[in-house]
């Protein structure tokens, strides 16, 4: 029972990986971007006076959260196709990634609103502010500054969900892994290595958003303490 | 000459409830009124009610010349005109003290940054602070959080200033620094309605003394009508306090 490890194998591929890490750094890129938006506009309409615009966006949060994302990416892929809609692999990967994380990402960003108190609002109000502009002054930034490690580990999670769009053949990194290993026979290292590409991933998206918090917080880069 | 604000049989209901059952008072240019009552009286009501925070069901009531129950009022243009202070300063902890006081200018009046940053350190000035310019909310004490607050509602210019209890979240030994800094708006002619429980304050600063009572106005007079109550009620709430 000695297996004898060959990553000299993988070598011919390395472009390959290289391909499917970036691919998915690209999907993870606009999940976030529009996945985001998403998210906040939805927890807006969660907090709206409109019961209906309320119902909607809690129908679609609870719907994704309570599926698994597997089917979601079918329901999407086949739903579309069976209406005579055919997007691009990678737009339509992207899109099962953007619906699934705005779900969560509006429950986060609306726990964050949920703890901006009253008076600040009323304060703002009596100061003439518009509503928009309390949104995005009084409420959104301090909210998303206090729920910004939360978000971050989100996508990171997201990130790594990204991995099952290869069922719909998305050229991401575990697609590329499925096809490196049934061309080289070295399952194993295979996976080993995208394992690893995985992790540097992860870590590197953490260091950015890490880095992007520095930058759009300036109360948490001079003080260091939670909002 | 007309009055800053004037409340004619304003009556309030929350749901069932009637918090405010024909509420009459003006204040004239210049003045500064101070309302005082037991707690649940509808002081805090009355205030919300003149800057719209709250919509009245029935009366009338007017702020510089601008009818506050229209219900196509310009609120912006409302708010200009009349500040507000609170009980719970509400500063914005995400902010540093000069945006929270420049937040408004720049956004309602589209003040540009640097005229809007000069304009905080004078209203800083006026409240003793301009050495917190940079400072978060959270590394001022509460008396300062408030004088921040007060100088944040100055930033706008308003005509009117409301202060609803500002000083009752404080300890004892930082409510002076806070009474300071009104009194002295006060003198320099501001327009104010202040809801308090500081009686010594009342007394020494107030044009005028409005005692609420059940959601009514219940006795009115000079500060020197603390010394001499006309009714049982307020003769009773001198003695007991709040
Ligand atoms: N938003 C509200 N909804 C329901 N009842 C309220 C609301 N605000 C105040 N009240 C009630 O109105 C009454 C007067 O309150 P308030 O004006 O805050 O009194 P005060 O400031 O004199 O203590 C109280 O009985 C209070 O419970
Ligand atoms: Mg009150």
């Amino acid at each position: 029972m000695r297996y004898q490890f060959d990553f000299g194998a993988l070598l011919p591929y390395w472009r390959d990986f290289l391909d499917g890490a970036l691919t998915t750094l690209t999907m993870t890129a606009f999940a976030v971007v529009f996945g985001l938006a998403i998210g906040i506009l939805c927890a807006i309409g969660r907090r709206s006076a409109s019961p209906l615009l309320q119902r909607l966006c809690g129908f679609y949060v609870e719907l994704i959260r309570n599926t698994p994302y597997i089917i979601q990416i079918f329901f999407i892929f086949f739903g579309l196709s069976s209406i005579g809609l055919r997007l691009p692999i990678f737009a339509a990967a992207v899109l099962t990634l953007v619906v699934n994380v705005g779900a969560y990402t509006a429950e986060i960003v609306r726990a964050g609103m949920d703890t901006i108190h009253p008076g600040q609002i009323e304060a703002a109000q009596a100061l003439g502010l518009s509503q928009p502009q309390i949104y995005w002054d009084v409420i959104l930034r301090p909210a998303l500054e206090r729920v910004y490690p939360a978000l971050t580990g989100q996508f990171v999670l997201m990130m790594l969900a990204s991995s099952i769009t290869s069922q719909i053949s998305a050229e991401e990194l575990t697609a590329v892994a499925n096809n490196v290993q049934s061309f080289s026979f070295r399952a194993f290292e295979t996976y080993i290595v995208v394992a690893v590409l995985y992790l540097a991933l992860a870590v590197l998206l953490k260091l950015a958003f890490y880095g992007f918090g520095q930058l759009i917080f300036p109360r948490r880069r001079r003080l260091g303490t939670p909002l | 000459m007309a009055a800053a604000v004037s409340l004619r049989d304003v009556h309030k209901r929350f749901g069932e409830v009637e918090v405010l059952k024909g509420v009459s008072f003006e204040v004239a240019p210049g003045e500064v009124v101070a309302i005082i009552g037991r707690s649940g009286s509808g002081k805090s009501t009355a205030l919300r009610c003149v800057n719209r925070l709250e919509t009245i069901q029935s009366g009338e009531i007017e702020l510089c010349g601008r009818r506050v129950d229209d219900p196509a009022l310009d609120l912006r243009a409302l708010r200009r005109d009349v500040g507000m202070v609170f009980q719970s300063y509400n500063l914005f902890p995400h902010l540093t003290v000069a945006e929270n006081i420049t937040l408004a200018p720049r956004r309602v009046r589209r003040t540009p940054p640097a005229e809007a940053r000069r304009i905080a350190e004078e209203v800083l000035t006026r409240v003793g602070l301009s050495d917190k310019i940079d400072a978060y909310p959270e590394q001022l004490s509460g008396g300062q959080q408030q004088r921040v607050a007060i100088a944040r509602s100055l930033a706008m210019e308003p005509k009117v200033m409301l202060f609803d209890e500002v000083t009752s979240a404080l300890d004892p030994h930082l409510t002076g620094e806070v009474l300071k800094v009104m009194e002295t708006l006060a003198k320099g002619g501001m327009t104010m309605l202040v809801v308090t429980h500081e009686m010594a304050f009342a007394r020494r600063v107030a044009d005028r003394v409005i005692f609420m009572h059940t959601g009514k106005v219940w006795e009115t007079g000079p500060g020197s009508m603390l010394a001499d109550p006309q009714t049982p009620e307020l003769k009773e709430f001198l003695a007991n306090g709040l």
